[in-house]
């Protein structure tokens, strides 16, 4: 019995449909995921219940990790889901709840100016990211078509990833640790009570 | 899909800022700054399937930041709220002079 590849099930897919199905298929799924993505960032940036704004925020986060595996980044997606999704998220609603800040603010969104100046810097963002967007690349720094899938059909979804992780980024790696490091005692340092002798 | 792919990342982005300038609720705020991040990351990861793989090493250290970040950031928010009873930042003005 063969060993269960992605480069047999890529195959057994192609075959049990007809051709073009599978990139109209790969296309609406994209969209799909895309336009629900903004969608909820738009009802999380405007819910005024912070709960409420969480769970949107969580629920574009899902669609950014299904938008990763179809970007062929399957790894970055499980990790989107786990650590975004799944950890960093449930912090922010454990502190939600810690503060007892469920109810909401009354109004907590702006008042007019600020939307004017908000939507302004946002129009001008955009027109920027989307100038800088048209600018080409030259064609020999291009990969070829496909060529991301078929590494993964190779080696698998984490060997492509791990390899350069470990070999040209081994220092910018070894420097996230101290970071994280650095990062957890300034939490507790901040965390503390101060002048309470019970919390030492 | 790298058009399409940063399209939405831009689209993304813009909504995290718009969404930074009208909140005054701290925790919003911060979580807009995520939003950013992840816009960002969006964009690597269509460039990565373009140019390379090096683009999704950099959404790992990008995701490791902002774990740091929320962890001090959300220390630093409810260090706030011990002080002053509230996360509103018309109310947070130590440095305002």
């Amino acid at each position: 019995m063969t060993p269960f590849t992605p480069a047999l099930l890529q195959e057994a897919v192609s075959k049990s449909m007809p051709h073009g199905t599978l990139s109209i298929l790969y296309t609406f799924h994209f969209y799909l995921f895309g336009l629900i993505a903004i969608v909820s960032a738009l009802l999380f940036v405007t819910r005024k219940s912070p709960v409420a704004a969480v769970l949107w925020l969580v629920n574009t986060m899902f669609c950014l990790a299904a938008l990763y595996v179809l970007l062929d980044a399957q790894f970055i997606g499980v990790i989107q889901v786990l650590v975004y999704a799944g950890a960093i998220m449930v912090v922010f609603l454990f502190v939600i709840m810690l503060l007892n800040l469920g109810k909401g603010l009354a109004g907590d969104i702006r008042k007019i100016g600020w939307k004017l100046v908000g939507g302004a810097v946002a129009i001008a963002i955009l027109a920027e990211v989307f100038a800088l967007s048209r600018a080409k690349t030259p064609i020999n720094l291009t990969l070829p078509q496909g060529f991301a899938a078929q590494q993964i059909a190779e080696n698998g979804a984490i060997n492509p990833l791990a390899a350069p992780l470990f070999n040209e980024y081994l220092l910018a790696f070894e420097i996230t640790s101290v970071l994280l490091l650095a990062a957890v005692v300034g939490a507790v340092v901040l965390g503390k009570q101060r002048g309470d002798e019970n919390a030492r | 899909m790298l058009a399409e792919a940063l399209f939405f990342s831009a689209v993304l982005f813009v909504i995290g800022v718009f969404g930074v300038l009208i909140r005054r609720n701290a925790i919003i705020v911060f979580m807009c700054v995520e939003l950013m991040l992840n816009a960002v990351n969006l964009s690597f990861v269509a460039f990565a399937q373009a140019y390379g793989v090096g683009g999704q090493v950099f959404v790992f250290f990008v995701m490791t930041v902002a774990a740091a970040e929320a962890a001090v950031g959300l220390a630093i928010i409810i260090a706030l709220f011990r002080h002053r009873q509230t996360v509103d930042l018309a109310n947070i003005n130590l440095l305002k002079g």
